[in-house]
């Protein structure tokens, strides 16, 4: 295991003993790149501008490392083996609940539910939650800025319960209308499930303020975390919503790791959502006694190495520190948001101005190029972006677009990412403006694409 | 120059062919990539004696899907239908002459996949009036 300058610094100074705030200086993305294996592959031949983690991360060493110490020494069930493989494995597991639970400041890691991603944490919450307490007119309010995975849950619990759906709009910026959210609120909905930040625009949400209103006005709050978890410090107590998820894919950890917190009375109160082994207490033929949770919702063998990685990848980034995580995005998109303009003629920016109201994501357009053809040609240059509608298919439609391009950072990402992107939209756009024979040119109709 | 993006698939995505809408067609498909959110639709009109008179298509995507759309509309028209039913993605793929790599295949794929449906649907129909006039 290589420890990059970085790392060794962070580890000497470790936030929970300092005592006297020490300014740590900015994130090194080209010395932390070090950590990261799949650099040290080209592709055609360059080194990857990799702009698409708001989709998957990239996974530094010791979280491969982690994974691979599980699978090679101590492969094993958990909660099963009385053996000491077993009782490693175990521990291990238990341990990245723990680390999961002091990431995002839960008061309690009994309170950690360790799913394979934050789709299925919404879904246990929908399924579990919801069944029982949703009912016939009950509304949930959602907004326009969710990721598909926190919408189509909710559309099959109200068709299933004949209840209602609400969404707070977006400005024309994608922030959040916050007074026709007050507006909704007076219907009294059971609750408010929103993005804490989006993966369409950006978007940071005052999340404390506007889990204040839900409570205020009855409702329990879910927030989807898939999007901040990776990027700011994240600490669920001084949110004080009642549900949060997050996937530990995003987070620099393996896919097939995520975790949904809840309140300990409501997971109590809850019904199991998946049934089989290792949720159960006692089982006979014809009844079954339950686990305490969390274990209560964690059926059947976890994917054991993933969570044991994202434990591994937590404590990667708790040693950087994300708060400085946080301020090398700000301003990396800071960076972003004042060259792509400039040096990419015609170039549509979406979401809001700020960078301070912005996670690490840039999306945009190109006039009169589809994204696809944006992506595909980036690639040549290995640059890595986005294309598509990004699982946020009504808010593409808010924008008016079917689909989008977008750029996503890391830690590994820098200010090369982004003069290589801006290079590489300016040769898209020499591609499609050059002129070309009138051959093949149509007779009659015009073209919907000219002018997009 | 890009081979991808030759001049004859740029030509097709500035100026496709057939775009547009017909006032009474036969047969007509929307189809959507899920992936990207693009659409087409596609509209037939098929002679008494089975064969695609005119066709017209509109909507909006990359260039590899408007090309590979208009290009696709230009080689069934006028044929007949038992002839366009043999037509293959291979074929799609061989009439637009370049590369496509796996993740853009459902965008090259797009007009075929709709116009088959767009048949399919019209069989359907016609299968539902002949019941309804017995
Ligand atoms: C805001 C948001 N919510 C939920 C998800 C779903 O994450 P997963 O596919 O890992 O379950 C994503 C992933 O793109 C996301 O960005």
């Amino acid at each position: 295991m290589t420890l990059t300058a970085e790392n060794a610094a962070a580890r000497a100074t470790p936030e929970s003993t300092a005592g006297t705030a020490t300014v740590r200086p900015p994130l090194d993305p080209q010395a932390l790149r070090a950590d990261f294996p799949i650099f040290e592959r080209l592709i055609h031949g360059k080194r990857l501008a990799y702009l698409d983690s708001a989709s998957t991360s990239l996974k530094p060493r010791r979280v491969l490392d982690a994974m691979d110490g599980y699978n090679r020494r101590y492969t094993t069930n958990v909660h099963r083996g009385i053996y000491t493989t077993g009782e490693e494995a175990t521990a291990a597991y238990e341990e990245s609940r723990v680390k999961i639970a002091r990431f995002i400041n839960a008061p309690d890691p009994h309170e950690i539910v360790q799913v394979r991603n934050a789709t299925e944490a919404i879904n246990l919450v929908a399924y579990s939650w919801g069944r029982r307490n949703i009912g016939r007119a009950d509304t949930i309010v959602l907004t326009e800025l969710e990721h598909h995975a926190n919408l189509v849950p909710w559309q099959l619990l109200v068709q299933e319960k004949d209840a209602d759906l609400e969404f707070v709009p977006i400005h024309d910026d994608g922030r959040l209308n916050l007074q026709t959210y007050e507006v909704l609120l007076r219907t009294r909905p059971k609750l408010v499930a929103f993005t804490h930040v989006s993966n369409g625009l950006g978007t940071i949400n005052p999340v404390r303020e506007m889990v204040e209103m839900a409570h205020a006005a009855g409702a329990l709050v879910l927030v989807d975390g898939a999007q901040a978890v990776p990027h700011l410090p994240v600490d669920v107590q001084a949110i004080d919503a009642d549900f949060y998820v997050f996937s530990g894919h995003k987070v620099l950890g393996p896919t097939g790791s995520g975790a949904l917190w809840a309140r300990r009375e409501l997971l109590d109160a809850m019904p199991p959502f998946l049934a089989g082994g290792e949720m159960i207490r006692e089982v006979h033929l014809r009844r079954t006694t339950f686990n305490d949770v969390p274990w209560k919702f964690e059926a059947g063998t976890p994917d054991i190495a993933a969570a044991i990685g994202l434990g591994a990848a937590l404590d990667y980034l708790a040693d950087l520190g994300m708060d400085r995580l946080r301020e090398h995005e700000r301003e990396l998109v800071g960076y972003a948001l004042e060259v792509l303009p400039r040096e990419v003629p015609g170039i549509t920016i979406y979401g809001p101005a700020s960078a301070d109201d912005r996670g690490g994501v840039v999306t945009f357009n190109l006039p009169g190029v589809h994204p696809h053809d944006v992506a595909t040609l980036l690639d040549r240059d290995a640059i890595a972006v986005r294309a598509g509608h990004h699982c946020t298919q009504p808010l593409h439609e808010r924008l008016g677009e079917a689909a989008t391009a977008r750029a996503s950072f890391n830690v590994y990402s820098d200010r090369d990412d982004i003069d290589r992107l801006a290079k590489g939209l300016r040769s898209v756009q020499r591609v499609f403006d050059r002129p070309t024979s009138e051959s093949h040119a149509a007779t009659t109709q015009a073209s919907a694409n000219d002018l997009d | 120059m890009d081979d991808l993006y030759r001049d004859e698939i740029l030509e097709h995505y500035r100026r496709p062919h057939n775009f547009g809408t017909l006032p009474s067609p036969t047969a007509v498909h929307e189809g959507a990539n899920p992936l990207c959110g693009d659409r087409i639709t596609l509209m037939l009109g098929i002679s008494d004696a089975g064969v695609v008179d005119e066709v017209a298509f509109t909507g909006r995507g990359c260039a590899i899907s408007q090309a590979s759309a208009s290009m696709l509309t230009d080689q069934i028209k006028g044929k007949p239908l038992e002839e366009i039913a043999r037509l293959s993605g291979q074929d799609v793929l061989d009439e637009l002459g370049i590369e496509i790599s796996p993740a853009r295949l459902k965008c090259a794929l797009l007009s075929l996949d709709t116009l088959r449906h767009a048949l399919a649907d019209r069989i359907a129909w016609q299968a539902g009036t002949d019941v309804a006039a017995r």
